[in-house]
Parts: structure tokens; sequence; C-alpha cells
């Protein structure tokens, strides 16, 4: 199982990634221990980024929401349009 | 409900007169112009840029102008968001409404403005004498958006 996952704005250049796709270990389901796995490789702008926000298939979701295969995940601070 | 996302700027009259044309059910327009100011935070401005997350960008929006067209009773609806980079004074975005009368159409712009600001996937970066900085939201922006959220559901 794997899903592309977006980071934009303040997190993708801390990160210095746009994107990547990530196989899914069989224990990580959710958006939050999706996070924490990409926290571990180092990717530490996920831990220390405040009122981080997560979209699923392009529409705002908490943390605890569910991961399927082939879903569009995207990371990004709160937005500042408008 | 038309929704431009784009880097070109916008004739305001030439947007407004489109929107209501031939429509004689139209006794009111409300539009809100958004523009860039030259200080933020106490810090001089000399550009700015718009980052979004396309094709969510257009989803929220869409989502919005639906639920603005089930709370009140609108006709037409239109948003331009620009994005790339502005400079101060430059227009950074429309949103206008026509309806039969004024409160649907003050109500309903000033609803849509106050939803894209705290759902609509855009970001700015603020270019500033000590450098670069992406703007930080706002409290208020939430507080103005929770103003509209439902009591009893």
């Amino acid at each position: 199982m794997a899903v592309q996952v977006l980071y934009f704005a303040s997190l993708k250049e801390a990160l210095q990634c746009s994107g990547e796709r990530i196989e899914l270990p069989a224990d990580i389901r959710s958006v939050s221990a999706l996070r924490d796995h990409l926290i571990a490789q180092g990717r530490e702008a996920l831990a220390t980024a405040k009122n981080l926000r997560v979209a699923l298939n392009q529409e705002m979701v908490k943390m605890d929401a569910p991961l399927n295969d082939g879903d569009e995940l995207a990371f990004f601070p709160p937005v500042t349009g408008g | 409900m038309t929704i431009s996302i784009q880097e070109t700027d916008f004739d305001l009259g030439a947007e407004l007169t489109a929107l209501r044309a031939g429509d004689a059910r139209v006794g009111a327009m409300a539009s809100f112009v958004g523009l860039v100011r030259d200080m933020n935070e106490g810090c001089g401005v000399s550009e700015m840029t718009l980052e979004h997350y396309p094709g969510m960008t257009e989803k929220a929006l869409e989502a919005i102008l639906l639920e603005a067209k089930q709370r009140w009773d609108i006709y037409a609806t239109r948003v331009i968001h620009r994005i790339g980079p502005l400079k101060p004074c430059d227009q950074i975005v429309l949103v206008a409404v026509t309806s039969a009368h004024r409160g649907e159409a003050f109500a309903a712009c000033e609803f849509i403005m106050d939803y894209l600001k705290t759902r609509a996937p855009f970001w700015k970066k603020e270019a500033t004498a000590e450098g670069a900085r992406w703007v930080d939201a706002r409290d208020k922006d939430d507080s103005a958006a929770a103003r509209w959220e439902l009591k009893s559901r």
C-alpha cells in the first residue's frame, strides 16, 4: 500500500521537498501514524510546525483520519490567502 | 458560480458587469476586493508571493460557494484569486455576489470571504527589508469564520 504525500509553503521549504511517494509499513493506517513515521525518518519539520494542517484527497481532515491505498495526503501550515 | 485562480490581474468593473448581465432578477450586487498592503506586522513589504494547492483550491472554493447558495437566496457568484508574485496596491482577490436584495448579497459575500480565509489552501510569503517570511495565520480570521457556524445541527 502506498500514498502520495505533498508539502506546501513553509513546510515545503523546511523539508526541501514538495512531494514524495511513501510505501506504508503494515502498521501505519492513519494520518497521525504516518506523520510519526515520517518524523522518525528525519522529516522533523512535521514535528515542529505549529498548527500543522492536513488534507486527505484534497479535503481537510483531522490527524486520526484513516489511510487507503492511493490516497493523496498533504501537510501544510494554516492557510493565509485572501 | 465561477472560480478563477490566475496570475493575471482582473478588471473589477468588467467582472461585475458580466456577473449581472441580462439578469433582471438582480436588485443587489455586493463585492469585496482584497489588496496587497506595503506594511504588515510592523515591517515594510516590497513584494508578496502567493502559493496554492492546485486541485484542492478549486474544490474548497466550490464547496464554499455551494454552502453560500444553500444558506442565502443568491443568484450568481464570482471568485478570482491571484497567485504568483504581487506588489503593494495590487489586487489579490475578488468575491462578488448577486441577489434580489442587499441583505443576502452582503451576508453571502462576507461569508464567502471569511471561509476563503480559513479553508482555501493559499499561502502568502512576504519580501521585507529583513528578508522573506511566510505570513502567519491570524486568530481573528478563525473567529470571523466561526461566526457563521450553524448552532443547531
